[in-house]
């Protein structure tokens, strides 16, 4: 099969949907002519127009407002908002309206509209342009929350996303962009919302992550793997809200052993809300207690020394699996 | 000028560092609105207020910000003016007045907001300044504080920098009225527009408005007529915009423009001005010099500064 990376096959999940289903359109800042910011949206525009690939002011309130309106009224809009720190600007409408509306109506609607946004980290963009805000997200029922690691679940997630009646945030990684590839199918293909997938099986312990950090998680079970002879289970969890955690707990129950790595901020976070689930429902499969390795509870800091020091890598996922292990 | 001449070499120095691979980040040059800063903060006192944008260097320099420091933030240094916390996008230096560059379009136009209502309910003459660019007229920030400020008599002046462009959408697909200083009326304060890229008109247009704000007379919104002379960010380069304008843009180059006026009515010889020149380059070489020296922080530091208390 063919590879692609996962930039292009997101762009070619929105031009499939487009051409598949004339209610679907694009609006947000720069998505046009430069296809924004990571050219995501590059080349739509020419092919479908200028009004159903949409370019907007700088006004993220009034984009996910207005995105909701036309979600209510008949359409499937997908916004984009440049970078997910800018979901703070955006903040009333996807809490007190996009995520509330279905449920406080008694069902008398659907939402469907898709919330693209980027996290990134590890730029050296300091901290207003470096945010994982996917467990205050996760945190707001009513949303669904996706985010992918792979090329091939990029494009049949986003695909579900916009084929799903309800809103979904849907998260995408700036690193991932253009320096992942992988095997993708041509044509019409979904990825269920709300399934983990089981990225490397393993019978010694188990990795539970998402997004940026399933290729960090891979990279440190390669290293256990040689080093210590340890196989690690690395758990995709793709969709964090729903949560698959019977995936999940299935593999604690074979490894005893769990750790929970994401780069969102440690306190609050989706680790934490994994890690409380196991706690709950799988006390007695563990052998150990939950680590969980996550960016440090400060916001980014600008230079690289002190932005490599907070951030999560396949080291800290190495050491931590060492420790549990001899411990 | 020499405030321009600061602005201008420091910049050029900071996009030398930054093809070299010795700043991280992003990189967006002030280069062609110079005169903007320069105008308005030559009216500041350095107790005065402003907050800048994602292309804050010029806000800084203009209100007194030492270049070194500056430079150092840039390179992620210790002795830079955020200890390596904020980089080019978030410059910030409280003890000259500097509440912040930003990230967040339009997200300090309230700030400079609370800072005049903090100087009205102190009782002091200080003055608040927010710079924004014409794309962030479009955030509700903009219009929730403009209105704030004239309902309240605020001393604050609201400065656009209208450059034409947010990144590469042009201003006329995202602002339907051609005269951008007309939006002050619906908030009961007056506007004006100005030729931003003379400074000389700048620095009068503001002179009056920060009298005004002084004086307890309320708010003004300035919009100040400029064109962005490179591309949004360092690496953009600007396929989506019409060729002639970028080079109308360096023809209207405000240092070019004050160099003339100071030359033509005979304020300064040719020389002078060229010895102006050396003077600042000299001044900027040794602030770069300082800073590729200064040391990173340790990795540790990251987490100081959370909290004021240890908790
Ligand atoms: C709230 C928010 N939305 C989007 C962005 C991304 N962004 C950064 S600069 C910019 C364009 C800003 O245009 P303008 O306000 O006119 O300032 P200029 O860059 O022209 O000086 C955009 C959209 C951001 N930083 N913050």
């Amino acid at each position: 099969m063919r590879e692609i990376t996962y930039a292009e096959a997101l762009t070619e999940a929105l031009r499939e949907e487009m051409r598949r289903d004339k209610a679907v359109f694009c609006l947000g800042e720069d998505i046009g002519r430069i296809g924004g910011n990571f050219g995501i949206t590059k080349g739509l525009q020419k092919e479908f127009g200028e009004d159903r690939v949409r370019d907007t002011p700088i006004s993220e309130d009034a984009i996910v407002g207005a995105s909701l309106g036309a979600a209510l009224t008949g359409l499937r809009p997908v916004p984009e908002i440049m970078f997910s720190s800018f979901l703070g600007c955006c903040w009333e409408q996807i809490w007190n309206q996009v995520s509330k509306v279905r449920y406080m109506s008694g069902g008398q609607v659907k939402v469907p509209m898709v919330i693209r946004t980027v996290n990134a980290i590890g730029r050296s963009t300091a901290a207003q342009h470096n945010e994982r805000p996917e467990a205050m997200l996760m945190h707001m029922p009513g949303l669904k929350v996706v985010a992918p690691a792979t090329p091939y679940d990029a494009k049949g997630l986003l695909k579900a996303a916009i084929r799903s009646d309800d809103p979904v945030i849907f998260f995408e990684q700036c690193f991932l962009y253009y320096t992942v590839k992988g095997e993708v199918p041509e044509g019409d293909y979904t990825v269920p919302i709300g399934k983990a997938d089981i990225k490397r099986k393993g019978s010694d312990l188990t990795i539970a992550t998402y997004s940026n950090m399933v290729h960090k998680s891979m990279q440190a079970a390669a290293v256990l793997s040689k080093e210590d002879g340890v196989e690690a289970e690395v758990i995709d969890m793709r969709t964090l809200s729903p949560m698959d955690m019977d995936t999940v707990l299935e593999s604690v129950k074979k490894t005893g052993r769990l750790i929970v790595a994401t780069d969102d901020c440690r306190r609050g976070s989706t680790g934490a809300e994994i890690a409380a689930e196991v706690a709950e429902k799988g006390f007695d499969y563990l052998d150990a207690p939950v680590v969980r390795v996550a960016t440090m509870d400060v916001p980014t800091p600008f230079s690289k020394p002190m932005e490599n020091y907070i951030i999560p890598t396949p080291e800290k996922i190495v050491a931590a699996a060492r420790a549990m292990l001899e411990g | 000028m020499e405030t321009m001449l600061r602005m201008r070499k420091f910049e050029e120095h900071a996009i030398e560092i930054f093809s070299e691979g010795l700043m991280g980040g992003v990189l967006h040059t002030y280069i062609g609105e110079e005169a903007i800063a320069a105008g308005v903060c030559a009216n500041l006192r350095k107790d005065d207020y402003v907050t800048g944008t994602h292309r804050g260097h010029g806000h800084c320099i203009a209100k007194g910000s030492p270049p070194f420091r500056m430079m150092a933030e840039l390179m992620g240094r210790k002795d830079g003016c955020n200890k390596g916390k904020g980089g080019s996008m978030h410059t910030m230096d409280f003890e000259n007045g500097v509440l912040g560059s930003n990230g967040i379009v339009g997200s300090g136009i309230p700030i400079a907001t609370g800072a005049a209502l903090s100087a009205k309910i102190r009782g002091t003459d200080q003055v608040a300044v927010a710079f924004f660019g014409d794309g962030a007229t479009n955030r509700g920030s903009f219009h929730e504080a403009l209105n704030m400020a004239a309902i309240w008599d605020l001393p604050v002046i609201f400065v656009c920098e209208d450059n034409k462009w947010a990144i590469s959408v042009p201003r006329e697909k995202s602002t339907r009225i051609q005269d951008l200083s007309t939006r002050a009326s619906s908030y009961g304060m007056p506007g004006a527009v100005v030729n931003g890229n003379d400074a000389m008109a700048v620095y009068e247009a503001a002179k009056k408005a920060v009298e005004r704000a002084r004086s307890g007379g309320g708010p003004t919104l300035l919009v100040c007529d400029t064109l962005r002379q490179r591309g949004h960010e360092e690496g953009d380069a600007q396929e989506y915009r019409p060729k002639d304008e970028v080079a109308r843009a360096k023809e209207i180059d405000p240092i070019k423009i004050m160099t003339k006026h100071l030359i033509g009515h005979g304020y300064m010889t040719a020389e002078q001005v060229e010895a102006l020149y050396g003077k600042v380059e000299a001044e900027m070489a040794d602030a770069v010099a300082r800073a590729r020296k200064s040391e990173f922080p340790a990795p540790e530091e990251a987490l100081d500064d959370l909290f004021s208390e240890v908790v």
